[in-house]
């Protein structure tokens, strides 16, 4: 894929980006422009919306319909803007504060209705905005600053979330596969319905330094050697799965999308 | 031959939220409101409009401020609990300059206080509930009648201030049944938000225009692409650390409205000319009072009356000049006391105010008004 294609969409005029040297945010950025110029999408009709944090900076770099809404609440407004104009291509960008934290009841509830958004989870098991506090996705024993002593809360799955909750499409990649988390948010953003599409990264800043991994490239390292693919874990025991990073597609139905579901009730309504 | 109604306060306001052109209702249920989102599930999709029950009072708001910025006229409603919890995203719709209204049905409070009975403890939470300094335009309907037609002033001044407007009405008004003559539509002005004047390359989101200090807007999905953010940002609508940008910011959103509040302020009056004693009230109060100043003429005390129908711009100058000719001013309100406050800004001394509260989640008899007259008279 030509170079310009992707950099046409990013607003350089908001450049420098905040992310430190190495986040693994870019790499997520660069799997989701590289999907959109292969679906052949138009920015004046895609959305990208996000709540508060790092990974919610990453509108403002896109020139797209863009916005940067309030804590958690970015799937609230996107609702609106889906139903508003299912014509458009939604998609919301969040971190694992974001999406299972202060968030948790808006993601919950747009997989239910399964409305026509894709949601890309930017999880680094951490708050790194605001310096490293624990998330509801801090791995049991990691430290943070507000776990000095390690966590004691068992993490949130966000895709067996997803699912539960009835989200259509739910997926999950690293930052080490980069071409597997731009196919998952390409077949997302195609999907019609909730989609969920995971992509484990690092704040090597905030959660490496406290938790041997200090350095971009021994996330990198980490996220390669964890990885397991879904397949291979199916057949895999709870034991050995421990500290493993299931990678695949976890869900993929075709049920009924909420916008078209109240453009049906209009038109009955309307005779 | 008029369309006559005989409605509750509640759902006038919704039909007139309609009439003005909201297309687009995001809420929760809660008591006293729920009627403006029932009657909004009903008839929205009749005119292809949306409505959507969100899973709590937060989403309501946020989603009504997503379906503004994608073009849409859009409400939330709601009372007191949820007004509070609406108060986070109400900040990021004045900070981003989304039109909006938003109404607040007054019950009793603090916390989940008086469902079902009639307050007025959050006309200073309109002011100044959501963090931070911004201008507030907020609404105080005292008839089912004002309820229909409040509700397309609300929607007229969000979309040409680019702000949220707040309807503060309360339990008494929102559900008493009243006669409602619905205006004949052409007979009243509707407006819609600024579109951008530039073509979409050369579109600088937040560059205002001198004449209002009111950038024009567009919509997600008509050729526009533009950042929205709650940060405080540039003309680009870019996060901004720099000083002279974040002052040129807050000061506009403090000035696109004090440079029109005379054409915001809205208020009413009667036998005001020669009133020794001014009685102002707001809201279903102010039905009581007007009662009372009635049968203190009656007795030959020369009382007035004044509804301020916008709380926010508070006609100030107007009941200063009208305080500097009375001795006393009074202000019952539902409450502990607290327009009494603004109303004291207004008259600066220049007659003595007092408040009467009730708050026991009773409407004012007029008689305790009138007790009231006749004591400071």
């Amino acid at each position: 894929m030509p170079r310009e294609q992707v950099s046409k969409w990013l607003r350089t005029r908001f450049f420098p980006h905040i992310w430190c040297p190495g986040c693994g945010h870019g790499v997520i950025l660069h799997a989701l422009l590289r999907a959109l110029v292969d679906l052949e999408k138009k920015p004046e009709e895609t959305v990208i919306a996000s709540g508060i944090g790092c990974s919610s900076r990453m509108p403002g770099y896109i020139d797209a319909c863009t916005v940067h809404t309030t804590h958690g609440r970015s799937l609230a407004y996107a609702t609106g803007i889906k139903m508003a104009k299912p014509e458009l291509t939604v998609i919301d960008v969040m971190g694992d504060g974001d999406c299972s934290a202060i968030g948790g009841n808006h993601f919950i509830h747009a997989c239910r209705r399964n409305i026509g958004i894709t949601a890309i989870i930017m999880n680094n098991n951490i708050y790194g905005m605001t310096g490293g506090q624990a998330s509801p996705t801090t791995p049991q024993g990691a430290r943070a600053t507000t776990a000095p002593y390690g966590a004691i809360e068992p993490p949130f799955d966000i895709c067996k979330l997803a699912e539960g909750a009835g989200a259509s499409y739910v997926a999950r990649a690293t930052i080490a596969q980069p071409v597997m988390a731009e196919q998952y948010i390409k077949k997302a953003i195609q999907h019609k319905g909730f989609s969920v599409v995971e992509v484990m990264t690092h704040c090597h800043t905030q959660f490496g330094r406290k938790n041997k991994r200090s350095q971009p490239v021994d996330n990198l390292v980490f996220f390669k050697d964890a990885s397991v693919p879904k397949a291979k874990a199916d057949a895999m025991s709870p034991e050995d799965l421990k500290g493993k990073i299931v990678i695949g597609e976890f869900v993929n139905r075709d049920i009924p999308e909420y916008t078209d579901e109240y453009r049906k009730l209009c038109e009955r309504v309307r005779g | 031959m008029p369309q006559i109604e005989f409605w509750q306060g509640n759902m006038a306001l919704a039909q007139g939220a309609i009439a003005a052109g909201c297309r687009f209702f995001g809420g929760y249920p809660i008591t006293p409101s729920t009627e403006i989102a029932e009657v909004c599930a009903e008839e929205l999709p009749k005119l292809g409009g949306k409505f959507i029950q969100m899973e709590d009072e937060i989403g309501g708001i946020a989603a009504a401020i997503g379906a503004s910025i994608a073009g849409y006229k859009a409400m939330t409603g709601t009372s007191g609990p949820g007004f509070s919890l609406k108060q986070e995203n109400l900040g990021l719709a004045y900070m981003a300059e989304i039109p909006l209204v938003v109404v607040d049905v007054m019950r009793g409070g603090p916390s989940t206080g008086l469902p079902t009975m009639v307050s007025q403890q959050d006309v200073m939470q309109a002011r100044w509930g959501s963090h931070g300094d911004h201008g507030t335009i907020a609404y105080a309907p005292s008839s089912v009648q004002e309820c229909y037609e409040l509700a397309i002033d609300a929607f007229n001044m969000a979309e040409r201030f680019r702000q949220p407007v707040l309807i503060m009405s309360d339990e008494v008004v929102g559900h008493m049944r009243e006669k409602v003559v619905i205006p004949e539509p052409g007979s009243y002005m509707l407006v819609d938000r600024k579109r951008p004047h530039a073509t979409p390359d050369a579109f600088v989101p937040y560059k205002a225009d001198e004449a209002d200090d009111i950038p024009p807007m567009a919509s997600f999905g008509d050729g526009y692409r533009w950042h929205v953010t709650g940060l405080t940002h540039n003309d680009w609508g870019f996060p901004t650390n720099n000083h002279g940008d974040i002052e040129k910011k807050m000061l506009r959103l403090m000035r696109k409205i004090d440079r029109f509040r005379d054409d915001i302020v809205k208020y009413e009056t009667e036998a005001v000319e020669d009133a020794k004693v001014l009685v102002v009230a707001y809201g279903s109060p102010a039905r009581s009072a007007l009662r009372a100043v009635r049968q203190a003429r009656e007795k030959g005390i020369k009382a007035g009356f004044f509804r301020p129908i916008t709380l926010w711009p508070f006609p100030d100058k107007e009941v200063g000049a009208l305080a500097a000719k009375a001795h006393s001013v009074l202000v019952p309100e539902l409450n502990c006391g607290q327009m009494v406050l603004e109303v004291e800004r207004a008259v600066a001394g220049r007659a003595r105010v007092l408040g009467q509260s009730l708050v026991n989640g009773e409407l004012f008899k007029p008689s305790a008004i009138l007790a009231k007259i006749e004591e400071v008279a």
